[in-house]
C-alpha cells in the first residue's frame, strides 16, 4: 500500500514536472451556454476564441465549460479547472451572482481571473483583488452613462424600472448617481416577470417624459412586445443589455427608436474594430455583439501580456496586464487602479437596418472616460 | 382615475386567462378527484404547437387552432398512459407522478426546440391599441383575451348545466361510483374531461404566448396562480374557479401599482418601491391565507 502510494506520488511529480516544462498557457472558461441568457456566453466564447485563432498561437489551450448560470456548477467548474487542469487563467462568466461565487475564491489561491462580462460593485470595490481584471466594464458604467446622456439631452421627468434584486437596483442607483436630478418614479418588477401591464399603466399614468429601463434578457423582449403595442408615446432608454443584435431581432419593430449605451458598436470607427468585425461575421455568419467584442477585448488583453511573459511569474504578468498594451475594439482603454476599466461610453440608437431587421447605429459618445465609484474602496 | 380603470382591465385579463386554466384543473379534481400538477405542461405544450403552426402557415388562428387540439391530443394520451393509473392511489402518489410529467414535458420540450424562445407574435388585425369610451387606450389583443375568456365562462356554464355531458360531470362530481354503477361509460368520461381540460389549458397558452414569449418552463408560475385560485373559489368548484380567478387578477395587478404608491405616503420613493414591489408579490397568498381562515373549504366550495 505504502509503496503504491510513492508511486503514486511519484507519477503526480513528473506530472507536475512536464507541465511547468512545456510552458504551455491553459485558459479555462466558465460561461453560459445553455438556458436563459446563453446567447450571451455564446458570443463571449465566440469572440475570445476568435482573438485566439487570429494570434495564431498554439501554445494556448482554451478550455470552455458551461455553468447553466447555476452558481454551484459555476463553482465545482472552477474548482475543477484549477485543481485538475491546473489553469495559470480563468475567464467566461456572464452573470453576476455567479460571478460572486467563483472570483473572491479563485483569485485567493493564486489563479488570475479576467471578467469578460460581469462587474459587480463589489469586486470593483472592497472586495478587489490583484490578480482580479475586469476587461468589460463596472456593472454601473452603462446605466450611469445613460443617466448622463439624458440629463444632457433635456430630459427632466424619466420614470425608470428594473427588476427587484441587486444588479436591478445597482442599475437604478448607478442611474441616478449620473442623471443628479429627480426622477419621477422608481419601479421594481418581478425577477423572470412576463407580463408587464401594470407597470405599463403605472407609466401611463404618470407625468413622465422618458423611460429608462434594465429589463435584461427575456424580460427585456416581453416588455418591448407590450410596450409596443400599449400606444404610449415616450422615448425609452436603456443599457445595451436590453438591446444587443440578438434581442432587437427578436423584438422586431417595437424596438426602433430606442437609445442605449454601450461600451462599443459594430460601426465604431477604429482599425481593430474593423478587422474583428469582419473576421467575426466571415467566421460565424452573424453580426457580433458587445458579448463578442467583450470576449474578443479579454482574449487580446490576455494575449498582450503573454507577449512580455508567463503567467507562472505573477508579478511580471499582473504588471504586464496592468499596461493594458493592445488594440481594444471600442478605441481607448485603459485601467483603473481598481483593475476596472476607464473608457468611454457610447450612445447608440436602434434603426431599421438595409435587410429591414433592426440594428444598432452609433450616435456619439454619452460619458468620457467613465470610472466606477468603487474604485476609492479598493484597498490593494 | 384611467389608472385605476386600467389596471381594472389588466387585472380582469390576467383573471379570464387564469379562469381558462383554473377551470380545467378544477374539473379534474372535482370530478376524478386527481391533483394535476402537469397542468402547467398543457399550457406550454398549446403555446409551442401555437408558435410553430402560425410560423409554418403564416396564420394566427390556425396556429392557435392547432395549439388547443395538440394540448387536448397531449392531454387525452397522457390520461389513456399515465393518469389513469393514479385515481385509486393517494394524492401524495398523484403529486410524485404528475411532478415527474413536468419534468419530462419540459425537459422533452427542451430537447426538441432548445431553450431560447419562440416569437409568437398577435395577428395584424389585432395588433397595437383601441381609445375605450373615456379616452383610455388599451391594447386590443388583451381585450380580444378577456372576451375569449368570458366565452368560454358562459360557454361551459351551457355545458355543464344544460347538456347531457354536463349532467354526467356534475353526476361525476357528487358520486362517482353510483354514476358508473348506472351505466356511464366513466373511462371515457374521464379521458374527456381531462382533455377538455388540457384543451382550455392550451387555449390560454396560445393567447398569453402571443402577448409574452413562449418559452420552456413558462407553464409553472401560471400552475401556481391558479391553484391559489382553485383554493380560494373552492376546489372542484366551476363558479368558484371563476370568482377566484378575476378576485386574483384583480388584486394582483392592483397590488402591484399601488401597494409602492401606498407606502409611499410615509417612506421614501425607492424604498417605497422595494417595500412595496415585494408585499405585492406576496399579496395574493395573503388574501389566500385571510380567505381560508373564513371559509377553510374556500368560497364555493362543491359537495357541501
Amino acid at each position: 500500500m505504502k509503496r503504491l502510494a510513492s508511486v503514486g506520488l511519484g507519477l503526480l511529480m513528473t506530472a507536475t514536472l512536464s507541465a511547468a516544462q512545456a510552458q504551455e498557457v491553459k485558459i479555462g472558461m466558465i460561461t453560459t451556454l445553455s438556458g436563459g441568457g446563453s446567447h450571451l456566453g455564446v458570443d463571449v466564447r465566440d469572440g475570445f476564441q476568435l482573438a485566439i485563432e487570429r494570434a495564431g498561437r498554439d501554445d494556448i489551450e482554451v478550455l470552455v465549460q458551461d455553468d447553466g448560470n447555476r452558481p454551484d456548477l459555476a463553482r465545482s467548474l472552477a474548482n475543477e479547472f484549477m485543481q485538475r487542469d491546473e489553469v495559470d487563467i480563468l475567464t467566461g462568466i456572464i452573470f453576476s451572482n455567479l460571478a460572486m461565487a467563483v472570483v473572491p475564491a479563485a483569485v485567493r489561491q493564486g489563479t488570475f481571473y479576467i471578467s469578460p462580462n460581469a462587474g459587480p460593485s463589489d469586486l470593483a470595490g472592497r472586495m478587489c483583488h490583484e490578480n482580479y481584471f475586469n476587461a468589460a466594464y463596472q456593472n454601473d458604467n452603462l446605466h450611469g452613462a445613460m443617466g448622463a446622456y439624458m440629463r444632457e439631452q433635456g430630459f427632466e421627468k424619466p420614470i425608470i424600472m428594473a427588476p427587484n434584486y441587486p444588479a436591478g437596483t445597482d442599475a437604478l442607483a448607478g442611474f441616478k448617481h449620473l442623471y443628479e436630478g429627480e426622477v419621477v418614479d422608481e419601479i421594481y418588477t418581478q425577477m423572470g416577470q412576463t407580463d408587464y401591464a401594470a407597470e405599463i399603466a403605472q407609466i401611463r399614468a404618470s407625468d413622465a417624459d422618458s423611460l429608462f429601463f434594465f429589463l435584461p434578457g427575456g424580460m427585456g423582449i416581453s416588455f418591448m412586445k407590450q410596450w409596443d403595442s400599449s400606444g404610449i408615446d415616450m422615448p425609452v432608454f436603456g443599457a445595451a443589455f436590453s438591446f444587443d443584435e440578438t434581442i432587437i431581432k427578436a423584438v422586431g419593430s417595437a424596438a426602433i427608436g430606442a437609445m442605449n449605451t454601450s461600451l462599443w458598436a459594430y460601426d465604431l470607427d477604429n482599425e481593430a474594430n474593423h478587422a474583428f468585425v469582419e473576421a467575426f461575421r466571415e467566421t460565424y455568419d452573424r453580426m457580433p455583439t458587445l458579448y463578442a467584442a467583450q470576449g474578443y477585448d479579454t482574449a487580446n488583453l490576455i494575449l498582450s501580456a503573454l507577449e512580455k511573459t508567463h503567467p507562472d511569474d505573477q508579478d511580471a504578468f499582473r504588471e504586464a496586464l496592468r499596461e493594458a498594451d493592445f488594440d481594444s475594439v471600442r478605441g481607448e482603454f485603459r485601467f483603473g487602479p481598481n483593475h476596472h476599466p476607464i473608457q468611454d461610453i457610447y450612445v447608440r440608437e436602434v434603426v431599421e437596418g438595409d435587410d429591414g431587421q433592426p440594428t444598432n447605429r452609433l450616435v456619439g459618445i454619452a460619458v468620457e472616460d467613465i470610472q466606477d465609484v468603487y474604485h476609492t474602496q479598493c484597498e490593494m | 382615475m384611467t389608472l385605476f380603470i386600467e389596471q381594472l382591465f389588466n387585472g380582469l385579463q390576467l383573471g379570464t386567462m387564469l379562469f381558462l386554466m383554473a377551470s380545467g384543473l378544477t374539473l379534474v379534481f372535482g370530478v376524478m378527484g386527481l391533483i394535476n400538477l402537469a397542468h402547467g405542461s398543457f399550457y406550454m405544450v398549446g403555446a409551442y404547437a401555437t408558435a410553430l403552426a402560425t410560423a409554418a402557415t403564416g396564420s394566427f388562428l390556425v396556429g392557435l387552432a392547432a395549439g388547443i387540439a395538440a394540448a387536448a391530443a397531449v392531454g387525452a394520451l397522457v390520461e389513456l398512459i399515465v393518469i389513469r393509473r393514479l385515481y385509486h392511489r393517494p394524492h401524495l402518489d398523484q403529486v410524485l407522478a404528475t411532478f415527474a410529467l413536468i419534468l419530462i414535458f419540459s425537459e422533452g420540450t427542451r430537447w426538441l426546440f432548445g431553450s431560447s424562445p419562440l416569437w409568437l407574435n398577435p395577428p395584424a388585425l389585432l395588433a397595437g391599441s383601441v381609445t375605450l369610451p373615456g379616452g383610455l387606450r388599451y391594447p386590443l389583443f388583451r381585450l380580444v383575451i378577456i372576451a375569449v375568456g368570458v366565452a368560454v365562462a358562459v360557454g361551459m356554464y351551457f355545458l355543464i348545466s344544460r347538456t347531457r355531458l354536463g349532467m354526467r360531470i356534475r353526476a361525476g362530481e357528487s358520486d362517482r361510483e353510483m354514476i358508473g354503477a348506472l351505466g356511464v361509460d366513466i373511462a371515457r368520461l374521464y379521458t374527456l374531461v381531462f382533455a377538455m381540460g388540457a384543451a382550455l389549458a392550451g387555449l390560454a397558452g396560445a393567447l398569453v404566448g402571443a402577448l409574452q414569449s413562449v418559452q420552456v418552463g413558462m407553464g409553472e408560475p401560471v400552475l401556481i396562480l391558479a391553484f391559489v385560485v382553485i383554493v380560494i373559489g373552492g376546489i372542484g368548484s366551476i363558479k368558484g374557479a371563476l370568482y377566484g380567478a378575476i378576485l386574483v387578477g384583480v388584486v394582483d395587478t392592483l397590488g402591484r401599482v399601488f401597494l409602492p404608491l401606498f407606502f409611499r405616503q410615509f417612506m421614501p420613493s425607492s424604498e417605497a418601491a422595494g417595500v412595496g414591489a415585494a408585499i405585492a408579490a406576496m399579496l395574493i397568498y395573503i388574501l389566500m391565507a385571510v380567505i381560508l381562515a373564513f371559509k377553510p373549504k374556500g368560497l364555493f366550495a362543491a359537495n357541501e
